[in-house]
């Protein structure tokens, strides 16, 4: 298989899995701010530093507000992490893929795309939200069940589930730290009772509620959370999962070692992680280190794989520098952003 | 309601299923019987069932768009076929093999002895003074000696019922994969036609194509590695270049995926590294395949690649330099090189034409403007051209003054009327001009496509045919009659 065609397919199933997770993430997002008394709620400013697109967002000048948020989140163009922007990319893709994927896969995608562009307004107002971002949720898995349904597990089909692997892992440790985002002290005055709920409403925007009770049989606490959504390897959304996926498909390529060497360093990461004692602080920046080794994964793919870029060296860019945690942000394949 | 022939008027006209008395031509005899029964609301029907099909197959061109993009368009086709019986068209098939031949001989003589010109057949001046022609093509020999290997010829039909050639395409002609999909649209909506007559078919194309490629290897040993060589996906023809990979089961490769290595051969970049190949499709223009070669800033195709075609380890189809015969000036010279390479009489007939580079002739085309169509000897697409009936005074007094600054860029010829097909016009069947490319492969052995394909110009007295001008298309019908 071409190098060009390898990498295309990889950020098809990047851009795909990216757009259903902003849709998870808004969504978690908007349920944590119902349920938590007023003097708590993270608003929704902590979404566009989580997803490392605050430059952008500040440059765009637009109000700190919900719905000025919002779009800038699920609607727009000029975002590259957007919804709609990751919807259109992958179709951009896909038209070059024309002679690798099922033709229903290009049909349906035309589809979504369209019906996208289509039903996204309706996601800026509260009301119509849910459902507007459960049915975008909804065609993703759709397309995702074509792709497992009809493609041959050729090359093809090992690079469209690299990308869609890495891109989970990525945008679920994301969603977890959407719930870390409000830097409060697990004793703050009051907070008690909205502790599980809000753990709760990490594991139903991950689709997870119902596996973590068949796994875990135990209420729902933080550190049972943390462990099903990073360490659990039979639930698919959960890091750990995707990394032995990633793994697995890796295998089935020649020349991987490298790589694999590297995902070594992201799962042992995983693997060692204290989860029990971690404070809210020490969580985000266990996210944030988890992201680069992410990084480096696909770093290590891009530079076996892929060909090579003008203008970029072929030394990793990630350094594991200790200190105040960077907000990383959504990777592309973009020359430059 | 059922079809009424008798208002449906082509006179004057040459129709191609419909003859001067009103009835139908004996080859196209069931079909108007079928269409009779139809109707027009079932024929309606089965006209937004094509389209439907063309959409989910997903048969598009791309149109440039103003704004740096460009759009997928669905494929229009008209359900209503063009028929030709299979007498008539086994001896076009016969000419186009003669003309593509002579063709071959002259491009290969052009870049080794020149004798045409030396024994006073063709004049040294057009060569000079050719685009196309590329120096560095000289003494170089290609495999079994074939420069051009897919051609598409355009053929036109005046009003007296002749059939004239009315350009050669054999730098990177497009539109057989419309051909193959035409038909299998028409399969799905007109089926019960199929049961009952002998139509012949059209799809081994694909198979014929990837056979002639694989000829061409410079090595024996094993499987050779075929590509076919696209602009991207921004180009017109990129539907086609991803069809026909698919089809012949072949890497779809961009310039950016290969590299010449030190050893002169080409290679392609995959995921297990460096793989050699052998044969390339290429549906690049020469002045984009080589920035070493030729145009140095050209980011589409490969440096190096003259080289390693020079030096025989890839082989390119069509060869560089096949253009030279891709020249309005030089396909007025064909019928004298079939006689002089062949020793045959011309099968096919060429439209009379006036070398305006030849200055009695300059002078005709010159008093005569307001008759003639005049057209650049390097344009396609319908571009540059004058309609000298339908300019103005001004168009033709501005195109006299290039004429006479550039004589050897233009040719003139009569205008022809182009034969018509009943189509289906807003609910109503109306007659559209059309027109016909067939393709030809040039290899160990010679192969035309069954038909070709059938451009029509979709609007009312229209004469321009092109996808991007409002045309459509139509499937053709080789039909024999004998059977």
């Amino acid at each position: 298989m071409l190098s060009r065609v390898a990498e295309n397919v990889y950020w098809l199933a990047r851009y795909l899995e990216r757009a259903e997770n902003m849709a998870r993430l808004v969504n978690v997002n908007a349920n944590l701010l119902l349920d938590l008394p007023p003097e708590y709620r993270p608003g929704w400013l902590a979404l566009v530093d989580i997803t490392g697109s605050r430059e952008l967002f500040d440059a765009r000048e637009k109000r700190a507000e919900e719905r000025d948020i919002v779009h800038f989140l699920i609607a727009d163009l000029d975002n590259p992490g957007s919804i709609l922007s990751s919807v259109s990319s992958a179709r951009d893709n896909a038209r070059t893929l024309r002679d690798v994927l099922p033709n229903e896969v290009w049909e349906h995608m035309n589809e979504l795309f369209m019906e996208t562009k289509e039903k996204l307004p309706a996601a800026l107002s509260k009301r119509t939200r849910f459902h507007s971002l459960q049915r975008i949720i909804r065609g993703m898995q759709t397309l995702t069940g074509e792709l497992e349904g009809t493609m041959s597990r050729n090359d093809a089909f090992t690079f469209l589930m690299l990308g869609r692997n890495l891109e989970r892992a990525d945008m679920t440790s994301r969603i977890i730290d959407v719930r870390s985002a409000q830097l409060l002290p697990k004793d703050a005055p009051g907070f008690q009772p909205f502790e599980t709920i809000q753990w709760l409403n990490l594991l139903k925007s991950l689709s997870g509620y119902q596996m973590y009770r068949l796994s875990q049989r135990t209420r729902v606490s933080r550190s049972a959370v943390l462990d099903f959504v990073l360490r659990d390897t039979q639930f698919p959304r959960a890091c750990l999962y995707c990394l032995k996926e990633v793994e697995y498909f890796l295998r089935a390529l020649p020349r991987s070692a490298g790589v694999l060497g590297s995902l070594e360093g992201a799962r042992s990461f995983i693997d060692n992680a204290a989860l029990a004692t971690l404070d809210q602080a020490g969580l985000h920046e266990l996210i944030d280190r988890l992201q680069l080794h992410i990084i480096v994964v696909h770093e290590g793919i891009a530079q076996t794989y892929f060909p090579p870029r003008a203008g970029v060296s072929g030394q990793s860019q990630v350094q594991f520098s200790s200190g105040e945690p960077r907000k990383i942000p959504l990777s592309s394949d973009a020359p430059s952003i | 309601m059922s079809i009424n022939w008798t208002n449906y008027c082509a006179s004057g006209l040459h129709d191609e299923l419909i003859g001067p008395g009103g009835g139908a031509r004996v080859a196209g005899r069931a079909l108007i019987r079928h269409l009779s029964e139809l109707g027009s609301e079932e024929l309606g029907v089965r006209q937004q069932a094509a389209e439907l099909a063309i959409k989910v197959m997903g048969v598009t061109f791309t149109v440039y768009h103003e704004q740096g993009g460009s759009i997928d368009r669905a494929w229009p086709l008209d359900i209503i076929p063009r028929i030709i019986s299979s007498r008539e068209w086994n001896r076009i098939a016969a000419g186009l093999k003669q003309r593509v031949g002579a063709l071959n001989h002259f491009i290969d003589d052009v870049y080794h002895a020149q004798r045409i010109v030396k024994d006073g057949v063709f004049p040294h001046y057009i060569i000079a003074s050719s685009k196309n022609f590329r120096r560095n093509c000289v003494g170089i020999n290609p495999p079994q000696g074939c420069w051009a290997h897919i051609c598409g010829t355009d053929l036109v039909r005046d009003k007296d019922g002749t059939v004239y050639v009315l350009e050669d395409n054999l730098r990177v002609p497009s539109g057989v994969s419309y051909m193959i999909e035409n038909r299998q649209v028409v399969k799905r909506v007109l089926p019960e036609l199929f049961e009952n007559t002998a139509i012949l078919p059209v799809d081994d194309y694909p198979s014929q194509l990837h056979e002639m490629l694989v000829a061409l290897s410079p090595r024996r040993e094993r499987l050779p590695e075929v590509v076919v060589l696209t602009p991207g996906i921004y180009n017109s023809a990129y539907f086609e270049h991803s069809y026909l990979a698919r089809q012949m089961g072949c890497e779809l490769v961009e310039g950016r995926d290969l590299a010449v290595h030190d050893d002169d051969c080409v290679y392609m970049q995959t995921i297990h590294g460096w793989t050699r190949i052998d044969v390339i499709y290429r549906r690049i223009d020469d002045d984009f395949l080589d920035p070493e070669s030729f145009r140095a800033e050209s980011t589409l195709g490969v440096p190096g690649l003259m080289r390693a075609w020079a030096k025989g380890n890839v082989a390119l189809a069509n060869a560089p330099g096949a253009g030279v015969a891709d020249d309005k000036l030089v396909y007025t010279y064909v019928p004298d090189m079939i006689r002089y390479y062949l020793d045959e009489d011309p099968i096919l007939p060429n439209v009379p034409s006036w070398r305006c580079a030849e200055p009695e002739q300059l002078e005709h085309v010159l008093h005569h403007l307001d008759s003639l169509v005049v057209k650049p000897v390097d344009g396609s697409g319908g571009y540059g051209m004058l309609m000298g009936p339908t300019a103005s005074q001004r168009e033709r007094n501005q195109f006299a003054t290039q004429l006479k600054a550039a004589p050897r860029n233009f040719i003139a010829q009569p205008v022809i009327t182009l034969s018509t097909v009943p189509t289906f016009v807003d609910e109503r069947i109306e007659p559209r001009h059309v027109d016909l490319r067939p393709f030809i492969l040039s290899g160990p052995k010679t192969y035309v496509t069954t038909g070709g394909l059938t451009r029509v110009a979709l609007r009312e007295g229209s004469l321009v045919v092109n996808s991007s001008q409002g045309g459509g298309s139509k499937d053709t019908w080789i039909v024999d009659i004998e059977a």
